[in-house]
């Protein structure tokens, strides 16, 4: 199959015969450390390698072979290439595979359709709301409870399915549960009783981004922990607005019916998360725009972009809607958040989003292998 | 001629920035002229991984102990003795707090805990290796306001009685005297400079590959032998390891390497053995390899493995080539097939039973052959053959100036009054033959900080005279 070998699925390969005989980055990241575990480098491994890559940057700048060099190793940049290409080959269904090759139109399409979905059904439920008495800042009026829990609860299910489908080719191609160790491997395994544990506190603290201690490098000889921070915000941001949705379903089972007050938990989840979603976001586009661009391929940085302005985008249209969800052009709001969310929705399966999902499955290998 | 710096630095390596950083940090106003330009900054320094450093009980980045006097029995081993007691009793004393020293510039060390590194009791790693040493180095350099001058040639040295005035530095913007109270010699030895390598070892030096820098041409070097600097060290020698042929002329590094030797053997162009291919475990003796296969014919030899020894190193950046069969090899090397099946005949035939383990001095060997292996020798009978073309690979070279415990230099006629040299252009002080893992950067980082130190006292009791 060696023909088929895509240009950077080629280059991944030759930099890690390169960088397994140097190993000098070794006590940097995982990528390394996994990558000793191995003599040879198929796509499925260069796959699992891509995808337990943080994309920090110290082994570019400690790295004797970097360009201008002839040998020309970039591992973070190779790797972030790789990574989409793997992206691209475990969505389902498969073509929307371009989705990650062109992420703008992509956003713009899900916006698009989620405000075809959005608007008219807005329209037809205002239109009969307006023969009541429309209770201020009542969202329901605009769009019926049932028709959103519908709406949201189909959307969801798909992309769930579309996820695990995603998640279940990784595992798949990459072994996800056999760990690999060759047979000339000399060290010590280390006791860990439980890889699963391990790995979600990696995922939870970004470990990788400063595990020796220090955070990882942004540019050359600058340590900085804000890439960290602002994941954290957009996370964890993410996260409480989640949580903040969840409560507010449970309420509504038991006939609590919104709005609620500002004081009530799913707004203080939501304007907290929100505000995280804001900070986080925008930091991180921020940062983008400083960051070295030879640390990332340009595939995965439109991906990254695209994704923190749909999460920008919904964070900021969800602030503006709790802020004047008492005036009268709150219907319209709605309609604009709601057509975003299910947008920001639609593509988590298609976009930057799922390198959560096979980044935290990478590190559950690794921490497999470590505890063989 | 408008400014006038307390401290030259000459070079641009880790020997080159410990004495800049030292004397910065006593407040001496330094500029370091490095030959390279940025992206290939700190001459072989990049290409190193770690320091050999004593030390009485286990660290954070080291196991163990590791004695004085362990440290000065391995030196003396290494060199036969070719080296000056008081200067490496200095230096061994003074690596213990070496990672600490460092540590305050932002140079990082790997944790000693991790992996399959057998050198973790006598050598701490540089997180990242050598280049990220240097970054850091760099990096600190800049904060403390030394002045950094990259793709910057010092081709001329005013030396008057022995008390130095100015160096003349070609840049790409043209040439420039810089004048300093005191100069720091830190450009290390002459091994990439190709010439200077032919007036000793002939024609054979063009198929010699050097694998660190380009830059260490000797410049300073000869220019301070010239101004009557005593020598140090044996002019004619270099270290050299064999590396795989395929690997670029220069700065190649740590990849090209070859650990295939000791599982196969190794014939000339001519398809005859020439040296005991098993004769030590493999990091041992590496290092003699280079010269032998400097001694064959055209400086080519081939290292040839069977199906057997595939797996069992680790596997060259270059491809194998590959053969089905000995005369398919032969033909595929450019070896005459009769000879090549031959040689691999009368070996084969010569192997005698044991058994075969690669971690220890198995008892595996050969009888009667000249000359003969002796331990890890299976025969080769298992197609497919893969061969590895080997050339010698340089890494330094031996002559220097000599100092004295100032790290001041020594000229024909007594001390220099203002000269101070540190690193691979001083190390034959030390290392008068051989090698041992992780001196070089001893030697480098240790006589820097003395040198940095020297050069800005000797610099404030210019100014305070003045």
């Amino acid at each position: 199959m060696p023909d088929m070998l895509t240009e950077v699925m080629r280059k991944a390969g030759h930099e890690m015969v390169v960088c397994n005989a140097c190993r000098y980055c070794e006590a940097y990241c995982p990528v390394f450390q996994a990558m000793e575990q191995r003599v040879t480098f198929q796509p499925a491994d260069l796959t699992y390698l891509a995808n337990l890559c943080h994309n920090c940057g110290e082994c570019l700048y400690a790295c004797q072979y970097a360009p201008p060099h002839e040998f020309n190793i970039d591992v973070p940049r190779t790797l972030s290439g790789v990574r989409v290409e793997s992206y691209e080959s475990f969505a389902w269904p498969s073509f929307a595979a371009v989705a990650f090759r062109r992420p703008w139109v992509a956003t713009l399409v899900a916006i698009a359709t989620g405000a075809l979905i959005c608007a008219p059904i807005a329209r037809t439920f205002s239109r009969a709301a307006r023969t009541f008495q429309v209770r201020e800042a009542d969202f329901y009026r605009v769009i019926p409870h049932d028709v959103m829990v519908m709406l949201f609860g189909v959307v969801s299910l798909f992309v769930v399915a579309a996820i695990a489908i995603g998640h279940r080719r990784f595992a798949t191609i990459a072994d996800l549960k056999g760990p690999r160790r060759s047979k000339d491997v000399t060290s010590p395994p280390r006791q860990d009783t439980s890889p699963r544990r391990s790995a979600t506190i990696d995922v939870l603290t970004l470990k990788h981004l400063h595990a020796t201690g220090e955070d990882c490098v942004d540019a050359e000889e600058q340590r900085r922990p804000w890439r960290r921070w602002l994941h954290h915000c957009t996370f964890y941001g993410f996260a409480l607005c989640f949580a903040s949705t969840t409560v507010a379903a449970i309420y509504h089972a038991f006939g609590w019916i919104a709005p609620y007050a500002y004081t009530s938990a799913p707004v203080v989840l939501g304007t907290v998360g929100g505000l995280g979603l804001v900070i986080g976001p925008a930091g991180l586009l921020m940062l983008d725009r400083r960051r070295d661009p030879a640390l990332t391929h340009a595939s995965e940085r439109a991906l990254g972009l695209a994704f923190l302005t749909m999460l920008l985008l919904t964070s900021v249209t969800g602030l503006l809607l709790l802020a004047l969800r008492e005036r009268p052009y709150m219907p319209t709001l709605l309609v604009l958040h709601l057509s975003i969310v299910l947008a920001l929705f639609i593509t988590f399966p298609y976009g930057k989003f799922v390198h959560g999902i096979y980044r935290g499955a990478a590190l559950l290998k690794f921490r497999r292998e470590e505890s063989v | 001629m408008s400014v006038r710096y307390d401290v030259a630095v000459l070079g641009g390596g880790n020997a080159a920035l410990s004495a800049a950083l030292t004397a910065a940090e006593r407040g001496a106003h330094v500029i370091v002229l490095e030959r390279a330009p940025r992206a290939f900054r700190g001459g072989n320094s990049r290409h190193t991984r770690n320091l050999r450093c004593m030390h009485a009980a286990p660290t954070d980045v080291l196991t163990d102990s590791y004695p004085e006097d362990e440290f000065m029995a391995d030196l003396l081993r290494v060199t036969g003795g070719l080296t000056d007691h008081t200067l490496a009793s200095m230096m061994i004393r003074a690596s213990a707090d070496l990672p600490r020293r460092m540590s305050r510039f932002g140079v990082r060390f790997q944790p000693s805990l991790r992996g399959t590194l057998h050198l973790g009791r006598t050598n701490a790693f540089f997180l990242g290796g050598g280049k990220a040493l240097m970054n850091s180095a760099y990096a600190a350099a800049e904060r403390l306001g030394v002045r950094i001058v990259y793709d910057a040639d010092v081709v001329g040295l005013c030396i008057r009685d022995g008390r130095f005035e100015s160096a003349e530095v070609q840049t790409p913007h043209g040439t420039e005297s810089i004048a300093a109270r005191t100069v720091v010699l830190a450009a290390g030895g002459f091994e990439s400079n190709l010439d200077w390598l032919a007036e000793i070892w002939g024609e054979a030096a063009g198929n010699f590959i050097i694998r660190g820098t380009p830059y260490n041409t000797g410049t300073v070097l000869r220019l301070m032998l010239d101004a009557g600097a005593e020598p140090v060290g044996d002019p004619s020698q270099c270290h050299a390891v064999a590396i795989d042929a395929r690997a670029p002329k220069f700065d190649g590094g740590i990849v090209t390497r070859l650990d295939s030797v000791p599982l196969g053997i190794v014939v000339n162009k001519h398809g005859d053995r020439f040296y005991d291919e098993g004769e030590d475990y493999w990091p041992k003796r590496y290092a003699i390899w280079g010269r032998l296969v400097a001694q064959q014919p055209d400086q080519i030899a081939y290292s040839i493995v069977d199906a057997k020894a595939i797996g069992r190193f680790m596997p060259s950046v270059f491809p194998p080539i590959v053969a089905g069969s000995i005369r398919e090899l032969g033909s595929a090397l450019g070896i005459s097939a009769g000879t090549l099946a031959a040689t691999i005949e009368r070996f084969n035939a010569a192997v005698r039973p044991g058994t075969f383990d690669h971690h220890t001095l198995d008892d595996c060997r050969t009888e009667g052959l000249v000359p003969n292996k002796t331990h890890w020798a299976q025969r080769l009978d298992t197609p497919p053959f893969h061969a590895y073309p080997l050339r010698p690979g340089i890494t330094f070279t031996y002559l220097g100036v000599k100092v004295d415990e100032h790290a001041r230099v020594v000229m024909k006629g007594g001390l220099a009054d203002n000269i101070f040299a540190a690193g691979e252009i001083m190390a034959g002080n030390i290392l008068g033959r051989g090698y041992v893992a992780g001196v070089g950067m001893t030697i480098g980082t240790v006589f820097g900080e003395i040198a940095g130190r020297e050069s800005s006292d000797a610099a404030g009791r210019q100014t305070s005279h003045a």
